[in-house]
């Protein structure tokens, strides 16, 4: 239902590695709850409104007023690598 | 008097302060060695020393808390390999109104990683053990939050629950859990699984225990724009009769395959004891239950694999050093993250990719709207659905592990409610082989008042005896 490289497309969409051993595997786990899911086919769901969220999440703005949020240093202290007053990353373009 | 501390459920050992009977701070160091020398893998991490006290009707009492939700300056890694050792600048609003009330956080409690379990086995810190079998699970994800509860570890928990992931658990360790309405309870500091499903409540020994803490978690939030002010206060449940109520069985689903015939035993000595309390019972059909589950597991993972974006290796948590950003990336997910936690990821990539969006999301979406549309077609004809909690006890460690779909029917029973976001509580009904098994009582949204009190007087009727385990030496 999902093969290798559909499986490798999906991976590269959701920025996660999957290594050589584990694509088999994986690709099979996957076809089978996508086997059960998809019994969701079987429904006639002609004129049936999809719901995202459930409750009233209307009239839910606040006033656009500046409020105290947390300190730089603070927000930056558990980050892996930091340079300055910002996140630090490795190059989009490799070394 | 260590015996006398350990038999007070939360809401006598808040009285006993109150009464000058306990001070707060022998009732904390005494939970404080019992979780300290937690033997079932409960906790994640156990306070050295007493929080500041604060006043407020909780006195003091000490609760344990899902490692999912922030706490500042305190480890909440989720149970997940990519949080290690993460201490967040902040405290979930759940969390702070409960301290806000008085509570002491005593501990964090261990779960399946980013709440993405059925049995507590998907944590990147080990297993939790059930307390009334040790080779048995505790539920999940909130098992931890269980099993501290169950032991008498801590005197009550906070869990999530996102398709039973509070309910669930507390049937297998015979203790009580309330999912609430969904919006009750602020989801801030709550690290995300799926925002639309996702709702915090308490684990407790008893059902006033569960109305105290739930009392002081409710309320509208600045910071979670789906929160809502909860419409009436909540009540300490005195009930003891279930006169003029009437309880509707969905008897196709509860007699389908899968479920054991002690599970289904217990369930009918509930509904005895519910008619005997003057209750009515009758039937009624959820007809797209069954495709409620597979909905389930598209929604929840096209959430999911959302909000998990933001590990990425930037702000915090794991990093793979890679020489350039997007292996950095790709190799820290794939460190970093679980092989339950991977494969949601991808199926809910997969569901919102161009091609598949209208035939798995945009249907599961339309089915949601169906499970919604029955459960209040029930409601105008009975006050509660009621159902077992969880079709089995609790199952042995490593026997669904190999096989993601037998884990995932465990809620089979909790995920209607979720897709609804109807409210439900899970109270123990009594034992089958020895092992608790749990009632689910589930109402209209904003009826946990109502919820709370016909749990109460079936909890008085049905005399489940939990110290069995929390009385215990640990």
């Amino acid at each position: 239902m999902i093969d290798r490289d559909e499986l490798l497309h999906v991976a590269r969409l959701a920025r996660l590695a999957l290594h050589e051993d584990e694509l088999d595997a994986t690709a099979g786990e996957l076809s089978t709850i996508l086997g059960h899911v998809a019994a969701i086919e079987e429904l006639d769901l002609e004129g049936v409104e999809p719901t995202a969220h459930i409750g009233d999440v209307s009239d839910s703005l606040r006033a656009d007023h500046v409020r105290p949020s947390l300190a730089r240093d603070v927000a930056l202290a558990p980050a892996p690598a930091i340079r300055d007053d910002g996140f630090l990353v490795p190059s989009p373009q490799g070394e | 008097m260590a015996g006398d501390i350990q038999s007070l459920s939360a809401t006598a050992a808040a009285e006993a302060i109150a009464n000058g009977g306990l001070t707060r701070s022998e009732l904390f160091e005494h939970y404080r060695i019992r979780a300290a020398a937690d033997t079932l893998n409960a906790f994640t991490w156990v306070a050295d020393v007493e929080p500041a006290p604060v006043d407020g009707a909780l006195g003091g009492v000490p609760l344990a808390v899902k490692d999912l939700f922030c706490t500042e300056g305190i480890p909440s890694q989720a149970g997940s390999k990519i949080l290690a050792g993460y201490c967040p600048p902040y405290t979930a609003t759940a969390v702070a109104n409960l301290e806000a009330a008085g509570a002491a956080v005593l501990g964090k409690t261990n779960q399946d990683e980013f709440a993405m379990g059925s049995s507590n086995e998907n944590s990147a810190f080990g297993p939790v053990l059930n307390p009334w079998d040790h080779s048995r699970v505790p539920g999940g994800s909130s098992g931890g939050s269980a099993a501290a509860v169950a032991a008498g570890l801590a005197p009550w928990a906070l869990g999530t629950d996102t398709g039973g992931s509070i309910r669930q658990p507390a049937a297998l360790c015979g203790i009580v859990g309330l999912k609430p309405t969904y919006g009750a309870v602020s989801r801030y500091g709550m690290i995300a699984f799926a925002s639309s499903l996702d709702s915090a409540g308490p684990l407790t020994r008893d059902v006033a225990d569960a109305a105290l803490c739930y009392r002081h978690m409710v309320g509208r939030d600045g910071n979670d724009a789906t929160s809502v002010v909860f419409p009436e206060p909540i009540e300490t449940p005195t009930a003891e009769r279930l006169d003029g109520l009437t309880l509707a069985v969905p008897t196709a689903l509860v007699d389908g395959e899968g479920i054991e015939p002690g599970v289904r035993q217990s369930f009918e000595a509930s509904l005895d004891t519910a008619r005997s309390l003057g209750a009515t019972i009758i039937d009624c059909e959820i007809p797209s239950a069954r495709y409620a589950l597979s909905a389930y597991y598209v929604i929840a993972p096209a959430e999911a694999s959302s909000n998990l974006s933001r590990f990425d290796g930037v702000r915090y948590g794991l990093r793979v050093d890679e020489s350039n950003l997007d292996a950095m990336y790709t190799e820290t997910r794939h460190d970093g993250f679980g092989a339950e936690v991977k494969r949601r990821i991808l199926i809910g990539t997969y569901a919102l990719s161009s091609g598949y969006y209208d035939a798995y999301y945009g249907r599961a979406q339309r089915v949601r709207t169906l499970v919604a549309r029955e459960l209040a077609g029930i409601f105008e004809r009975a006050d509660f659905i009621v159902t077992p909690t969880s079709p089995t006890v609790a199952f042995g460690l490593g026997d669904r592990t190999s096989d993601p779909l037998a884990m995932y029917l465990s809620d089979l029973f909790t995920i209607p409610m979720s897709l609804a976001g109807t409210p439900a509580i899970s109270i123990p009904s009594g034992l089958s082989e020895g092992l608790p098994v749990g009632l689910q009582i589930c109402g209209p949204a904003f009826s946990e008042n109502r919820i709370l009190g016909a749990a109460h007087a079936l909890e008085g009727a049905i005399g489940f005896d939990g110290s069995v385990t929390w009385g215990g030496a640990n």
